[in-house]
């Protein structure tokens, strides 16, 4: 029982120091705050104490003091909401070109898929010195994806993406957890994270052959017949889909979305409820068709045709179908 | 000065009429709270030894004293069986009930048959729980998540929500009649500006009460329609949203957690004036704290809710207005501290519990500002940091404030003292087991433990086993006074009408009070906490 | 007779029948105020699923009986009004006006009752009550214009039924309170000096026509313009 008794968790993100460092002080602060307190009552406490003949002093208030005592506290704590929202700022606003994993989570285990086509249950091998962005989803109930050494947590919820993003900064292996409470089994719904060296981890890929995620998306997109009317030219009686991803979509009502991952997703399993403007209601519902892993990969697919070129990341094998040129520079789309 | 034979013969409220019947179609407030006491107690027992259990499990990190469902229906039941069934009802349906017509000059409150029913709603919605732990419990977590709770749980989530629905009920009608008897029924001479600052707290209460719990009772609906019918409104199989359920539940949930401490409040400064023989310092600012809290209490609920998908700018308003609430409390804890300056203090009981109550309140409250900070939330949102921090709240902040107002208010209500010495020795049992099984939990939490975990990796099992430890002693805090409290029902010192020397219009009266409460109508002349002209309570005693 | 009523009326804890009359009041007012939150759960969730699914909604709302809703809200004015002069009377004195404005009461309460019987059953005849039996089929060939989805269609049904369900068992609960204060204005219990009970009853049964005055539009008359 004595031999593993940490008392801090391992920093191993870029984020986990900024964390630590409010946290630090927060400490600090609230230690000097309870010494304070506790302080001034033990000093009141024997100072003042009953003695026979000596009488307590009516004191009806200081205007003065309760004034002092809420705007202090108000103006540190507007000072400690402004530094924690900072952070969560950077928290949920992902760098552009990420690494993407796409995450299945499920009663009980994680799911998880690599863009080069990996697949991996309950573990996630990643590179250390990379942004990772996690497009997260559950086929059952709301889960919550949580590394304690990367400081990040998010809720993975059915029926949508929720995403998360970290650096990781040091090589090891890390407690990854459910952290919403999802049944049985919420406490086995555990796994790690390992990092390795960028070495280590090509080598971890090229491991065993798989097919690009994209791929495998490009491939169910025709087994679907989805390039019937998803097409190039203008016979199309569905939007071209090339370049599409991560743009802003003028829809028949009116309304302008971007094209992230809930709207592809969204697009696919309920494809009436945002009708691209020119276009008719007449795409059929995938929903019930279409597994999660397969709607991971036909994100994917959708977002290599919004690529600029092939080559975006370091390390893969091939980035996916042949791209049409860009009109626009890549758009990064807006996180959950 | 009154022998115990004399004290004996005097009528009250509890010799008045013998029998069952006499308790159980009672509309005296007095009984009625008795009447909660019991049944609260009752529930208390039950949530802990829940918490017992729990507890002995996470002795080991591997599963081995429970199976994982078992495990989740303990956590679950424990927190729904604390938090509506003892916490809720406290303080305002025991002491607020006893004390509420007493201390502004009343006969009884403005609906004594309601406040009746409000028990029997209590009764029945307990013996709904009852069946449902006895008849397979209920594993969602006292909250209720869907889908899980809707469409995937095998247990009895109709029977444990319709139940928390009836208590919800007896909730609502406790405030009611305490709003309309504060407004309506206070004596000759009692100003809003002369009312007890228990007064106060209670009123507070009571409008979150009315406003609050009325929100969770149609929420409960909707997962009970949604479980039985599928009807969708949650579920995103079914083209419902589950982050809807959530901003529902914690509408109401967020200022349930100030329904359980603003009373305890109350409570404690009831008692540090009195045994400090000084009137409240900033009455004013006491009072309206406790308004503050109500209402700011209602802006707060989605500081849950940080990590579950809502968007970033609202999570950003909710955490600066989670900063607002704090300001209020820290008021408070300030005017205590500031209460004792040049006072003469006394260490009974009461006292300790008070001193405790500030200590812990103060920690627990500064850990709220760890949460309410987006980037702090995010690592330690469901940990057990969190169970640390309401914890603290409320078992170091209400439930002291419950214990300190027991001792403090037990010779008005039995006519008897509890022992002295045992009542210390509980306190620093209560304070010492507390701490050794909450503070563990901070460190656990940063850690990364998460809660409602049955099984756990093996670093974590030092802090668990002080945890456990810790536990087992706050148990022994909590059986002292449940046994001398019985006790001195019989054999303890007969009570004078004010031992405590304290202010009030509850302590003109005799010890147990008489049925009606007053022997004739008080017009009150004077203002609150009037400790300059209370005569110090061993000066009297010298006196005889 | 009257005297007596009045004597026995003022309850032991109160000083005198103002401060009695006035904790009724009250009472009654802050009940009311907590019923408001019960129900505004609902039109919470009511609001967000329209401005979602608004299609649905709107198809949904069609597919109401806008007769027999306009003739219920009808209904429940006039119900309303005998009730406010049923105060009146009780005010002055008028003890036999009194009972036939409160029987009045219960003719209009019952019909209302009645009328939402139909309708409810109209829509189990079209397969709109949500569950197993539910199909919106019908719904989807009357407006080929729009897209309408039967998931979040039901949702509006499942709102429809719940919301006006709640309404319907509150206005179970005000024929039962008037039932109990005809009784007791036939034997003469209500007098110019003591008629609380006709009062507060009265501020309840107000309030469930409110409530009654919000469900209509929302429920009957969303984008009730011809369509296409």
């Amino acid at each position: 029982m004595f031999d593993n008794f940490p008392l801090w968790p391992v920093r191993a993100s870029s984020g986990a120091a900024t964390v630590d460092a409010l946290y630090i002080f927060l400490v600090a602060l609230s230690a000097f705050m309870s010494f304070a307190i506790f302080t001034m009552i033990l000093v009141f406490a024997v100072r003042f104490r009953h003695r026979k003949g000596v009488e307590a002093e009516q004191i009806e208030g200081s205007l003065a003091l309760e004034t002092t005592w809420s705007v202090i506290p108000f103006f540190i704590f507007l000072f400690i909401f402004a530094w924690g929202a900072v952070i969560y700022f950077r928290e949920r606003t992902p760098p552009r070109s990420a690494m993407e994993i796409y995450v299945v989570a499920k009663q009980w285990m994680w799911k998880l898929q690599h863009e080069e086509g990996q697949r991996e249950i309950n573990e996630l091998h990643i590179p250390v010195g990379r942004d990772i962005r996690m497009i997260m989803t559950s086929q059952d109930v709301i889960h919550s994806f949580y590394v304690p050494a990367f400081r990040i947590k998010q809720d993975v919820l059915p029926g949508r993406y929720t995403m998360a993003w970290f650096h990781p900064t040091k090589p090891g292996t890390y407690h990854l957890f459910c952290a919403e409470y999802c049944g049985t089994q919420h406490s086995g719904m555990i796994g790690q994270v390992v990092v390795m060296e960028p070495a280590q981890y090509e080598a971890w890929l090229s491991g065993s052959p798989n097919v690009p995620l994209a791929e495998t998306g490009q491939k169910i997109f025709a087994e679907l017949g989805c390039s019937t009317c998803h097409r190039p030219d203008t016979q199309g009686r569905g939007p071209d889909l090339a370049g599409v991803f991560g743009k802003p979509v003028m829809l028949e009502d009116g309304r302008t979305v971007v094209a992230d991952e809930n709207y592809v997703r969204e697009s696919i399993l309920n494809p009436a409820s945002k009708v691209v403007q020119g276009f008719k209601p007449i795409m059929p519902v995938f929903q019930g068709i279409v597994s999660e892993e397969q709607l991971s990969a036909l994100v994917a697919y959708v977002k290599s045709l919004g690529q600029p070129g092939p080559g975006q990341t370091a390390g893969t094998s091939s980035a996916g179908p042949s791209n049409p040129p860009a009109n626009e520079p890549a758009h990064e789309p807006k996180v959950q | 000065m009154a022998t115990a034979a004399v004290t004996a013969e005097r009528e009250n409220y509890l010799n008045q009429q013998y029998g069952i019947r006499s308790w159980l179609l009672t509309t005296d407030h007095k009984r009625i709270a008795l009447l909660y006491l019991a049944s609260i107690t009752f529930f208390f027992f039950i949530g802990g030894f829940f918490a017992l259990l729990i507890r002995l499990e996470l002795l080991t990190p591997a599963g081995d004293l429970v199976q994982a469902d078992t495990y989740n229906k303990l956590f679950s039941m424990h927190g729904q069986v604390m938090v509506f069934f003892f916490l809720i009802p406290s303080i305002p349906a025991v002491l607020g009930n006893f004390l509420v017509p007493l201390m502004i000059g009343a006969k009884d409150l403005a609906f004594p048959r309601i406040n009746l029913l409000s028990w029997y709603l209590y009764a029945i919605a307990g013996l709904m729980y009852i069946h449902c732990i006895l008849t397979g419990g209920v594993d969602t977590g006292w909250t209720f998540y869907t889908p899980l709770s809707t469409a995937f749980s095998n247990t009895k989530v109709i029977e444990a929500g319709l139940s928390i629905f009836v208590v919800g009920f007896s909730s609502i009608l406790t405030g009611l009649n305490f709003v309309v008897t504060i407004h309506r029924m206070r004596a000759p001479g009692m100003t809003w500006s002369r009312l007890p600052l228990f007064i106060w707290a209670h009123y507070a209460t009571s409008i979150i009460q009315l406003l609050g719990t009325p929100v969770l009772a149609i929420t409960l609906v909707l997962v009970v329609l949604e479980r039985a019918l599928h009807l969708g409104i949650f579920d995103p199989k079914l083209g419902g949203d589950p982050l809807l359920f959530q901003h529902l539940f914690w509408f109401y949930s967020h200022p349930a957690v100030y329904i359980m401490i603003l009373p305890s409040m109350g409570v404690i400064t009831e008692i540090v004036p009195c045994f400090s023989r000084k009137r409240v310092f900033g009455y004013e600012f006491v009072a309206m704290a406790s308004i503050a809290i109500a209402v700011i209490g209602f802006l707060v609920w989605a500081h849950h809710m940080f990590v579950a998908g809502i968007s970033l700018y609202s999570a950003m308003i909710f955490s600066f207005l989670s900063y607002l609430v704090a300001i209020p409390s820290a008021i408070k804890v300030f005017n205590w501290t500031a209460t004792m300056y040049k006072g003469s203090i006394r260490f009974s009981t009461p006292m300790l519990y008070a001193f405790g109550f500030i200590g812990l309140f103060t920690m627990g409250g500064l850990t709220g500002l760890f949460l309410a900070a987006l980037g702090i939330d995010v690592h330690v949102t469901d940990t057990y940091f969190v169970i640390a921090h309401f914890h603290y709240i409320m078992v170091g902040g209400a439930v002291m404030g419950y214990l300190g107002g027991m001792h403090f208010w037990w010779p008005k209500i039995s006519g008897r003292m509890y022992p002295e010495s045992w009542g210390r020795l509980a306190a620093l049992i209560v304070f010492l087991g507390f701490n050794l099984t909450f503070f563990p939990q901070f460190i656990l939490g940063y850690l990364g433990m998460p809660r409602r975990y049955w099984q756990y990796p093996p670093e974590f099992q030092v802090l668990n086993v002080l945890s456990t430890a810790g536990s087992t002693i706050l148990a022994v805090g909590y059986l002292l006074p449940m046994v001398y409290f019985l006790w001195s029902m019989r054999y303890g010192k007969v009570a004078d009408d004010n031992p405590w020397g304290a202010s009030g219009l509850e302590w003109m009266t005799t010890s147990p009070p008489p049925t009606f409460n007053f022997e004739e109508t008080p017009v009150v002349t004077w203002e609150a906490y009037d400790y300059a002209h209370i005569p110090d309570p061993e000066e009297v005693a010298v006196e005889r | 007779m009257a005297v007596e009523s009045h004597e026995l009326a003022l309850r032991h804890h109160f000083a005198d029948p103002e401060q009695q009359r006035q904790a009724a009041s009250l009472g009654m007012w802050v009940f009311l105020a907590t019923e408001i939150m019960f129900f505004g759960g609902m039109f919470c969730a009511y609001l967000i699923y329209r401005y979602w699914y608004f299609n649905e909604f709107a198809a949904g709302s069609r597919s109401l009986d806008i007769t027999l809703g306009t003739v219920n809200t009808a209904v429940l004015i006039c119900s309303s009004l005998t009730v406010a002069m049923g105060v009146r009377a009780a005010q002055m004195g008028k003890n036999k006006l009194l009972v036939v404005l409160l029987l009045l009461t219960l003719v209009f309460g019952f019909a209302f009752l009645g009328i939402k019987g139909v309708e409810w059953y109209q829509k189990y005849e079209e397969h709109h009550i949500p569950g197993p039996s539910f199909d919106a089929s019908d719904l989807i060939r009357e407006y080929p214009q729009i897209h309408i989805d039967p998931q979040h269609s039901q949702i509006y049904f499942s709102l429809y039924f719940a919301m006006t369900g709640l309404h319907a068992l509150h206005m179970v609960i005000g024929i039962g309170i008037f039932c109990y204060l005809t009784y007791f204005a036939v034997r003469g219990r209500y007098t110019p000096e003591y008629h609380t009970p006709v009062e507060i009853g009265g501020l309840y049964w107000h309030f469930v026509d409110i409530v009654w005055i919000y469900l209509f539009p929302l429920l009957y008359l969303i984008d009730r313009k011809p369509l296409g």
